[in-house]
């Protein structure tokens, strides 16, 4: 009955560990299939799900689909500064969704000046965003959300319980009613989607004046004179939509830019953002934050390299040094579940060390914290679980963009990973700057219009990692995303024929490799 | 110094010629074909000669027919196996027009393993290894290719003035009237929405907003201007010769060309035809002396205004939209159906997200006459083809957008004895003319995507084959195409009426879904038609035949699906790449809604 007796010997369960590049391999993995039939007497409960987020949410409702009894806890904790919301979880109120509609703001006050090279009589001086206007936008879109989630829980019938559940024993939660009532509820399988939240540095101020991504988008106040903390793409997308806004931020980073991205690429993307105007610390961390008289921010920070001390004011501080998983409230001791840091570690089946206890979403160690991934495994793992399914999760090659002016997307292999898993010399880089039609007329940089394709060097070159940085990047992406999953190789890429005039065709026309030295710089357009 | 450049092109030439000679039998085998080849071969006897090839160069497992070869060793993943052979019925009904037309494009494999006619570069009694008719994007791509394979190249190029005068640089359609005008006037039309979209983001902007019509010409013409610019200093630093001269043919081998300092006969090797295109007039009064076209609409002197579009092609519809993207009033005549040759239930759609916008269609109306009024307006007369009722209406500008001419009438075709087919070139899987050292590439080519890229890969690997090491023909499988309407639309592979065709009803699947992109909610933008499917086998693996998007940057969602299709995408695949959030594009990995199923392909909820 249970999904272990699936994994059959520990032959089968290596091959569902090994990292298989091909999602279709998994299939293949096993013979048989095994239907979970819904338990009536046992448990109050088929599934139990903690935590209302992407992963959550598409978790329980795939598993009722399938017939089961599913009950989903959803509990958020207020901020220091007290910012709250309703279900859905990071992404639809705290994170991409709320981000990419500040990235768009801050796009559009950019389309107004290209409105006017481009022959409008719109008047773009002293153009300014009316902060609270769009902040309230963003919210009334993301209550909306939160109604649609409500709703769409209600008809599909999924039990929703907005308390903090915790655990008793392995089959057992325990959580407090409205009225405060202690209640306890059993189920057979439980899926762990409890995410993460923005962490704080430990120095003084950080919590009582500084602020994060959890606050940023609700906040009452213009942000003002900001300083960013942090330069993971959560950082550097805040910093530009400030940026964008009219605001003047500045970034700390401690010691890289998109630690785990790309290196050439993160620094070129640092690059358009000192062109652009954004400030850059670097090699600096904080020391202090120290509220002034006139409400102002003096944040001490150290240079790390040169050891100088400074400070500066600012009006927002914002924490963007990484988020935590949300294990401390779970007393997941109770239940036997190990964890690593403060994440829950998981095999190929999202499986913890409790074969009936599962964990989806930001909340695993080890794999890529993005929306669209936390679905999919949610998904597949109720289909699994109630539907027969032996699908399992392919976490290889997930595009991911960061929402920068000039946005950055990748999927595959960053070039050092190419080069440290297959050495440079077996790895060929094909690369190019390339000029967006539409940026002539505005008369747009183009410095940091780059795009390149790291492949293998011999037989057909198959495409190991592809990187884009120009305007729509995570729209060009998805589709070679697929591409790579079908087994792309240079030759295919070359002989596929362009859209013309795109910029995501800028990929059929690469050409030049690296190792040949040749200016990537382009030369003709439409020939 | 020019007996310099000689005698280092001379050496090259030699050098090539003795590598060319010593490389392979297969070679000679091939020259041997094309020094014996004459005016009478025809396409029969190069059929031939490819089976002899074939048989040759196949060894043990000669005698396969060329249509269906496949190389069993050939293990590249996506073309492993000819994937549908959509085609074949197309190369027989072409056949009544007196040439026997082939589309080999159709296997795949057989492309690569072809062996191609190679020519020998040489200096032989002509004056040049090649002359390429024509400067627009097929034209230059080989030019350009070819010499960088050593040949001696020079290339015509030029533009007839249009009835009402307007002409332009270097660079064929896409640069001067095409593609970059368009998509200009495309992004100039979406700016003035952005301006909308901004003030609801909360920008303190002024919505009461018209474009400068002059200043935006102004500003396109002279970023065409910089690109006639490059594209002429290229053609130097590349050393290719150019001519501003309407060539002519006298016999296979040499041209007469018209230049302004009088007429010069030049002789070749070898030709490429890639004279591209013009757009058609409708014979009715007044449509040449009032009515403009695309190769005016983009450095017009005076605002359109109120403007009555000809026809519901790409062009038109293009046209259309930024026209009233702009704040003009367009209206958009159909003969007969919105564009004709794209998937109907998305051609449909963007009709309809046309008409949502605010402009009128005219259904199954053709026009009848142009009339200019003492007021400088135009009394346009049309009629339902139908009913035949005629009715009237008073515009500031008729375009035509009825479909674009080949431009075979100047160069005397016959001369050299290539055939024509209506107005277009027919070619070979070689873009070999039936003239054996006479080709064609670009939108003069008959039966192929008129499209830039199409025409600049396939001079590019011409050239290659020509002069190069090359082997490798054009892929014109599968070309993914863009249109620029406000809501654009794009789409790569076939169209559900084309899969129904080939395969039957009960063999596809269609995904579908309506989808609402996040940016739309806050200035509320109509998401009624943003929509896409997959066209897909429906047993088996599941192979995708088509994808099709109608939605923001179109174009940017597709290409990288173009890849994957190529690559052999499969429904499994596509469900098991993981989104970008959020993106629209990631609404193609959340398809899961088929037709059969006939449920709501409406979207529920957004980000779980």
């Amino acid at each position: 009955m249970s999904l272990m007796k699936l994994l059959g010997t520990p032959t089968r369960r290596l091959l569902w560990m090994s990292p298989c590049r091909i999602g279709t391999v998994f299939f293949k993995c096993f013979a048989t299939s095994n239907q979970n039939t819904p338990t009536k007497n046992k448990y109050d409960y088929d599934l139990l799900v903690l935590g209302g987020g992407s992963g959550g949410l598409a978790c329980a409702k795939e598993a009722v689909e399938h017939g089961a009894r599913v009950i989903c806890f959803d509990f958020v904790k207020p901020t220091p500064v007290g910012t709250k919301w309703g279900v859905g979880g990071t992404c639809v109120n705290v994170g991409c969704i709320p981000k990419k509609l500040m990235h768009q703001a801050s796009l559009l006050g950019e389309a107004v000046h290209e409105a006017v090279a481009y022959g409008w009589n719109v008047n773009d001086q002293n153009i300014k965003p009316d902060w609270k206007k769009l902040v309230k936008s963003v919210q009334g879109h993301i209550k909306s959300v939160n109604w649609v989630t409500r709703v769409d829980l209600r008809d599909k019938k999924v039990e929703y319980v907005n308390s903090m559940g915790v655990f008793v024993n392995d089959h057992t939660i325990e959580y407090k009613t409205k009225e405060n009532e202690t209640k306890k509820v059993t189920a057979e399988y439980i899926v762990v989607a409890v995410g993460g939240r923005p962490r704080y540095p430990d120095i003084p101020g950080a919590t009582e004046f500084g602020i994060t991504s959890d606050d940023i988008f609700s906040l009452e106040r213009e942000p003002g004179r900001t300083l960013v903390v942090g330069a993971g793409y959560v950082g550097l997308e805040c910093a530009c939509f400030l940026k964008g806004l009219g605001y003047d931020p500045t970034v700390m980073v401690r010691s890289i830019v998109l630690r785990g991205f790309d290196r050439q690429m993160s620094e070129l993307l640092a690059a358009m953002m000192v062109d652009r105007g954004v400030t850059f610390l670097h090699t600096t961390i904080p020391t202090a934050v120290v509220k002034q008289p006139d409400g102002r921010l003096l944040v001490k920070y150290l240079n790390t390299s040169t050891l100088a001390q400074n400070s500066e004011i600012f009006d927002t501080v914002l924490w963007a040094i990484g988020r935590k998983g949300l294990i401390d409230d779970l007393k997941l001791d109770a239940a036997g579940i190990k964890t690593k840091n403060d994440k829950i570690v998981v095999d190929g089946s999202e499986a913890t060390n409790v074969p009936h206890i599962f964990a989806v979403g930001d909340i695993i160690y080890g794999r890529p914290e993005l929306t669209p991934v936390a679905i999919l495994s949610g998904r597949l793992l109720a289909r699994r679980l109630f539907a027969a399914s032996n699908q399992l999760m392919d976490y290889a090659d997930v595009a991911t963009t960061v929402f920068t002016p000039l946005e950055y997307s990748c999927v595959g292999m960053s070039e050092e990973t190419a080069i440290q898993k297959h050495g440079s010399e077996n790895i060929e880089v094909f690369h190019g700057y390339y000029k967006p039609t539409e940026f002539f007329i505005p008369q747009k940089s183009v410095r940091h219009c780059y795009l390149k394709a790291v492949a293998e060097i011999t037989g057909d070159q198959k495409v190991l990692g592809l990187h884009y940085i120009g305007p729509v990047a995570g729209e060009v992406i998805q589709g070679f995303a697929a591409a790579l999953k079908s087994g792309l190789t240079i030759k295919t890429l070359l002989n596929t024929v362009g859209i013309h005039p795109t910029t995501a065709e800028e990929f059929t026309r690469l050409s030049i490799t690296k190792r040949s030295g040749r200016d990537p710089t382009p030369a003709s357009c439409c020939s | 110094m020019s007996l310099t450049l000689w005698n280092s092109r001379f050496s090259i030439t030699l050098v090539r010629q003795h590598t060319t000679i010593f490389t392979s039998a297969r070679t000679a085998l091939t020259e041997n074909a094309i020094n014996s080849s004459h005016l009478s071969q025809n396409f029969l006897q190069r059929r031939h000669f490819a089976l002899n090839l074939m048989k040759t160069n196949t060894g043990g497992d000669g005698g396969r027919a060329p249509s269906n070869s496949r190389n069993p060793t050939n293990n590249q993943r996506g073309s492993s196996q000819p994937r549908y052979t959509r085609n074949a019925s197309m190369s027989q009904g072409a056949a009544g027009g007196g040439i026997p037309f082939e589309h080999p494009h159709c296997d795949r494999i057989a492309m690569y393993d072809y062996e191609s006619r190679r020519n020998r570069i040489t200096r032989g009694p002509y004056d040049y290894d090649l002359i390429v008719i024509g400067g627009g994007s097929a034209g230059l791509a080989c030019a350009k290719e070819a010499v960088a394979c050593g040949a001696r190249v020079v290339c015509l190029d030029y533009v007839k003035p249009t009835p009402l005068g307007t002409k332009w640089g270097v660079g064929g359609t896409c640069v001067n009237v095409g593609c970059i005008p368009k998509k200009l006037m495309h992004q100039a039309s979406l700016l003035g929405e952005a301006v909308h979209e901004a003030a609801a983001y909360g920008w303190n902007v002024n919505e009461k907003i018209k474009p400068d019509w002059n200043k935006l010409v102004s500003s396109v013409q002279n970023h065409i201007k910089s690109v006639n610019w490059v594209t002429r200093v290229d053609l130097r630093d590349k050393k290719v010769e150019y001519i501003n001269g309407l060539g002519s043919f006298l016999d296979p081998h040499t041209m007469t060309i018209k230049m302004k300092s009088g007429d010069r006969k030049i002789t070749s090797q070898t030709f490429v035809i890639a004279v591209g295109g013009r757009p058609r007039y409708p014979d009715i009064p007044g449509a040449v002396e009032y009515g403009i076209t695309s190769d005016d609409l983009f450095s017009l002197n005076r605002e359109p205004g109120k403007t009555l579009v000809v026809g519901a092609g790409y062009i038109g519809l293009e046209c259309a939209g930024f026209l009233k993207g702009l704040g003009y009033e367009p209206t958009v005549m159909v003969r007969s159906i919105v564009l004709r040759g794209f998937d109907q239930q998305m051609a449909g759609l963007v009709a309809d997200s046309m008409e949502e916008r605010g402009i009128p269609f005219l259904y199954q109306y053709v026009p009848l006459s142009v009339e200019k009024l003492s007021s400088g307006k135009l009394l346009v007369k049309y009629e339902h083809s139908q009913s035949g009722e005629v009715r009237s209406d008073t515009f500031d500008t008729v375009l035509w957008a009825i479909g674009r001419k080949g431009l075979v009438d100047d160069l005397n075709l016959a001369n050299a004895g290539v055939h024509t087919f209506k107005d277009k070139i027919q070619v070979d899987s070689y873009e070999a003319t039936n003239v054996p050292n006479i080709y064609a590439v670009g939108d003069i080519i008959y039966g192929k995507p008129e499209l830039t890229p199409v025409a600049v890969l396939a001079g590019r690997l011409l050239a290659r084959r020509l002069y190069g090491e090359s082997t490798q023909r054009m892929d014109y499988t599968d070309v993914a195409t863009t249109v620029f309407t406000p809501l654009e639309y794009a789409c790569v592979g076939l169209s559900e009426e084309d899969a129904v065709k080939e395969f039957g009803a009960d063999e596809i699947e269609v995904f579908h879904g309506y989808y609402k992109p996040t940016e739309f909610f806050i200035p509320q933008k109509s998401v009624r038609h943003c929509y896409l499917k997959a066209v897909a086998e429906r047993h088996g693996e599941q192979r995708v035949y088509g994808l099709h998007y109608l939605g923001p940057v179109a174009g940017e969602v597709i290409q990288g699906f173009a890849a994957a299709l190529k690559s052999g995408l499969t429904i499994k695949t596509l469900m098991n790449t993981v989104g970008i959030h959020p993106t629209t594009a990631e609404e193609f990995t959340r398809l899961n809604i088929t037709k059969r199923s006939g449920l709501d392909p409406t979207p529920a909820s957004c980000c779980s």
